[in-house]
C-alpha cells in the first residue's frame, strides 16, 4: 500500500499568506530537478498503471484459457464478496484500537518515566526495545512461545493456577494480532511521547507543584496539552504503517480462521497468491489505493494545520 | 513478466558462455515431508555418479504450492524440478506447461502401479513420476483399546469412531480421543473433510457444475466434524495439519487418528515415535456410502517445460523414483521409512513386509480409491479430496478458512456453509462454468 500516491502536503507558508523568497538566486531549477522527479514520477506510475489495467482484465495465472478486457466485473464480484467489507472493518479496528491503546498507555507511560528514579537508563532502554525486533520474528515468539494453547507461557501460566488454557489464535484472533502489534507500537508512541515531555519547561512544573496541583491535574491539564503535537505526528504514523499490516497476520492466523483477521491488505495478498487471481487483486489494490490517499489527505491536512505555529 | 523473461533469457546466455562444461546444477523445489528430507539426504549418492549437483528449495507444503504454481504460471523458469501432486498433474500437463517423461531410458514404468499411472497421466502421456502415493486410513492405539474393553472393528462407521472417541478422551492426561486435521487449506483440513462429506453422499458439484455446499449432506457432515474434535479432539485443533497431528500421535496424545496412510512409516519406527508398538490400523471410516471415504494422493517429481536443463533432471527423477532408490532407503534408513504405495515390487520385498505390518493395509487402500467415482450421485468431476478444475486450489482454500472458522466458533456451521457456498458460486460464475 504505497501512502505517496498523489497526497498533497499542503504548504503552510503558501497559506500563511507570507511571500516567500524565491530560491535559487532567480535561476530556473527546474531542468536541475527533472530527473530525479521524473524518476520517482516513474517510480510511482509504472505499478500504478499496471495495477490499473489489470484491474480491468480477466486475468487468472490458474487458466490462461481465460482472457480478456473484464469491464467493471472484478469491481462488480469484490463489491458483492462479503470479504471485501469485512476486511474493511478488520482493517479500521486494528487501526483505531492499536492507535488508541498505543497513544493511551504511551502518554501515561511517558508521564511515568520522565520522573527520576534508580535505574531509569534500564528501565527505558527495555520499554524502547521490543520496537526493535522485526515483525515476523516477534509475531512467531509470541505465537510459538506465549500464546501457544499447549506449549505456550500463558497456557502453562493458566495450568499452574488450574484454569483451562485458551486457545489465543482460535478463540480471540483479532484480539491476539491487536496484542501483538500494541506490544510492538507501544514503544514507538512512547519514545515520541517521552521526547515531547522531555522538552518541556520545568518552571511550568515547578509552578503548578507550588500552586498545589497533584501529579493527575498536572498530567491533564499541562502535560496532555503539551503533548498535542506530538500525539498527532504519532497518529499518523502509525496509520499508515497499521493499514498495511501484514507480517504478524500472516505468520499468526493466516487471516483466519474464516475472515477473522483478514485485513485489507491480506485480503489481496489472498486474491493474488492463493486463488491467483491477478485481475481480482488488482481491483482490491486500487480500491485500496483510493482509501489510502483518502486517508493521507485527510491526515496531512490536519497535521499540516497542527504543526503551523 | 517480459522483463522475467528477459531476464531468464540473459541468464541462460550468461552461463552459456561461461561454462559449457558438463556438469549442471539442477534446482529442486520440494515439500518438507519426512520422505522427501530423506531423499534430500541421499541425494549426494546420484551427485557423486553423475557429477551434477543439486540446489535445494524445501518448503511448507501451501508455501510451496504458491511458489511453484506462481513460478510455473508466469514461466518464471526458476525450477528444473518441482514436486506437484496427482491434482495439479493432469491440468498442467494440458496447459503444456510440463514436460513429457513417459520416454526415460531403462526405467520400469510397468512396476508403477497402474492406478497411480493414470493418476499422473493426461491424454496418454505421463507428466510426472510418482515419489509416493498415499491413500487414508485409521490408526488407533491397540493398548488403549484394550484397556477400555473396545474393539476397533475391520469396516469402522463413523458412528463407531463417534463412540470410541468419548470412551477414549481423558483431557485431564492430555488424551484425546480423535486427532483431525483442521489447519485451513485444499489439502490440509480439506482434503479430511472431503472424504467424510463423500460418505455422508455429498459432492462439490452437481452434474451442472452447481456448487452443493448448502446442502444437507455438507451440513452434516461439517457437524459431526466439528462435534468430533471440539469435543475430543486436542486444544487448538484448528493449526495442526497432517505433521503436527503426526507428532501428537506419535508422543502418545491420541487414541484415533484418520489421515494418510503415507504417515505411518513414521509412526511404526521405534526411533521416532513412542507409540510403535502400541499402535494397529483399520479402513477409514464410512457412513451412508464406501464411495470417496478414503483419499488418493500422490507426490510426484515433474519437470516444467522452463526448464534448460530436462535431460539431468529427468535423470534425477527416474533415479528419485526407481525401484534401486526405494532399497537404497531400506537399507540406509530404515525398510519402514521408504517412499511407499508407487511400485508392485515394493509390496513383494519380504524386508520391507516383514518390518511394516501396514503395508497390505495401504496397498489395498491405494487400489480401492477410485478418483472416477468418488461420491455417491454422478459428479462432472474426477478426483476424491480434490475437483479436477484449476480453480480448485482457490475454492478449496477459502471453504478451508470458512470451516476452520466453523471449528474455532467464529461462526456456525450454516453461516460458514452460507459463506462458502456464496463464494463457491461466484468463483465458478467468474470462470464460465455457470452462468
Amino acid at each position: 500500500m504505497s501512502m505517496a500516491t498523489g497526497a498533497t502536503v499542503s504548504d503552510p507558508a503558501a497559506k500563511s499568506g507570507r511571500k516567500k523568497k524565491k530560491v535559487g538566486g532567480g535561476v530556473n531549477t527546474l531542468p536541475l530537478l527533472a530527473p530525479s522527479v521524473g524518476l520517482l514520477l516513474i517510480w510511482m506510475i509504472v505499478p500504478l498503471a499496471m495495477t490499473l489495467f489489470f484491474a480491468f482484465r480477466r486475468y487468472n495465472l490458474l487458466n490462461p484459457m481465460i482472457h480478456g478486457w473484464a469491464g467493471f466485473n472484478n469491481f462488480k464480484y469484490l463489491l458483492e464478496d462479503p470479504a471485501l467489507l469485512h476486511s474493511l472493518v478488520v482493517s479500521v479496528i486494528l487501526v483505531v484500537g492499536v492507535i488508541v491503546i498505543t497513544i493511551v498507555l504511551g502518554s501515561v507511560l511517558a508521564a511515568v518515566f520522565s520522573q527520576s528514579f534508580p535505574g531509569e537508563g534500564i528501565a527505558r532502554v527495555l520499554m524502547i526495545s521490543p520496537f526493535f525486533v522485526m515483525p515476523t520474528v516477534s509475531a512467531l515468539v509470541w505465537k510459538n512461545l506465549l500464546m501457544h494453547p499447549v506449549s505456550g507461557l500463558f497456557a502453562a501460566i493458566a495450568r499452574f493456577f488450574g484454569f483451562q488454557p485458551i486457545d489465543w489464535f482460535g478463540q480471540f484472533p483479532l484480539t491476539s494480532i491487536m496484542i501483538i502489534l500494541c506490544w510492538e507500537w507501544l514503544p514507538y508512541a512512547f519514545l515520541i511521547l517521552f521526547t515531547a515531555l522531555q522538552s518541556m519547561d520545568e518552571e511550568q512544573l515547578e509552578a503548578a507543584r507550588l500552586d498545589g496541583a497533584s501529579v493527575i491535574d498536572i498530567f491533564f491539564n499541562i502535560q496532555l496539552p503539551h503533548l498535542s503535537r506530538a500525539i498527532s505526528v504519532t497518529i499518523m504514523i502509525e496509520m499508515i504503517f497499521l493499514l498495511g499490516i501484514f507480517a504478524e497476520i500472516y505468520v499468526t492466523t493466516a487471516g483466519g480462521p474464516g475472515y477473522a483477521t483478514t485485513n485489507l491488505t491480506f485480503l489481496i495478498y489472498q486474491r493474488a497468491l492463493l486463488a491467483f487471481n491477478v485481475g481480482g487483486a488488482s481491483a482490491a489494490g486500487v480500491i485500496a489505493i483510493v482509501l489510502a490517499n483518502i486517508v493521507s489527505a485527510f491526515l496531512t491536512r490536519s497535521v499540516g494545520r497542527r504543526l503551523e505555529v | 513478466m517480459r522483463l522475467r523473461n528477459i531476464a531468464a533469457y540473459a541468464a541462460v546466455l550468461l552461463s552459456g558462455t561461461c561454462l559449457a562444461a558438463q556438469a549442471e546444477t539442477i534446482t529442486i523445489a520440494t515439500v518438507n515431508n519426512s520422505q522427501m528430507v530423506v531423499m534430500q539426504k541421499l541425494a549426494p549418492t546420484w551427485e557423486k555418479k553423475t557429477g551434477n549437483k543439486i540446489n535445494w528449495v524445501v518448503l511448507e507444503e501451501n508455501v510451496l504450492r504458491q511458489r511453484v504454481t506462481t513460478d510455473i504460471a508466469t514461466h518464471g523458469g526458476q525450477f528444473d524440478i518441482i514436486t506437484i501432486g496427482s491434482y495439479e498433474t493432469p491440468i498442467w500437463g494440458k496447459q503444456g506447461w510440463l514436460t513429457a517423461v513417459g520416454d526415460i531410458k531403462d526405467y520400469d514404468y510397468n512396476d508403477v502401479f497402474p492406478s497411480v499411472r493414470a493418476a499422473l497421466s493426461q491424454g496418454g502421456n505421463l507428466y510426472a513420476l510418482p515419489f509416493y502415493a498415499e491413500s487414508s486410513f485409521t490408526y488407533y492405539r491397540k493398548d488403549l483399546f484394550a484397556a477400555a474393553g473396545l474393539t476397533m472393528p475391520a469396516a469402522p462407521t463413523y458412528k463407531d469412531i463417534d463412540g470410541f472417541a468419548a470412551k477414549l478422551t481423558d483431557k485431564s492426561k492430555q488424551q484425546y480421543g480423535i486427532c483431525l486435521r483442521g489447519k485451513p487449506g485444499w489439502g490440509e483440513n480439506m482434503a479430511f473433510l472431503d472424504t467424510v462429506v463423500n460418505t455422508y453422499g455429498g459432492s462439490w458439484f452437481d452434474m451442472k457444475w452447481n456448487a452443493q455446499l448448502n446442502s444437507q449432506p455438507w451440513h452434516d457432515a461439517v457437524t459431526f466434524y466439528i462435534h468430533l474434535l471440539t469435543d475430543y479432539g486436542p486444544p487448538g485443533a484448528s493449526s495442526n495439519g497432517f505433521n503436527e497431528n503426526q507428532a501428537l500421535f506419535a508422543t502418545g496424545h491420541c487414541a484415533m487418528w484418520i489421515d494418510a496412510t503415507s504417515g505411518a512409516g513414521m509412526i511404526y519406527d521405534p526411533s521416532s515415535s513412542q507409540v510403535a508398538d502400541k499402535t494397529a490400523f483399520t479402513a477409514a471410516p464410512v457412513d451412508v456410502t464406501p464411495h470417496g471415504s478414503h483419499w488418493f494422493w500422490s507426490w510426484a517429481l515433474a519437470i516444467p517445460k522452463t526448464s534448460t536443463k530436462a535431460e539431468v533432471a529427468k535423470d534425477f527423477i527416474g533415479w528419485a523414483t526407481s525401484k534401486d532408490y526405494i532399497n537404497l532407503v531400506g537399507k540406509e534408513n530404515g525398510w519402514t521409512t521408504l517412499p511407499p504405495g508407487t511400485r508392485i515390487s515394493t509390496y513383494e520385498n519380504p524386508d520391507y513386509l516383514k518390518a511394516a505390518p501396514f503395508a497390505p493395509a495401504v496397498k489395498q487402500a491405494i487400489e480401492t480409491a477410485d478418483l472416477d467415482h468418488p461420491t455417491l450421485n454422478p459428479v462432472p468431476y474426477t478426483g476424491v479430496q480434490y475437483v479436477s478444475i484449476p480453480e480448485f486450489e482457490s475454492i478449496g482454500t477459502t471453504v478451508g478458512q470458512l470451516i476452520a472458522a466453523a471449528l474455532t466458533g467464529q461462526s456456525t456451521v450454516d453461516g460458514a456453509l452460507k459463506q462458502a457456498q456464496a463464494s463457491v458460486v461466484s468463483t465458478m460464475q467468474q470462470a464460465g462454468y455457470t452462468n
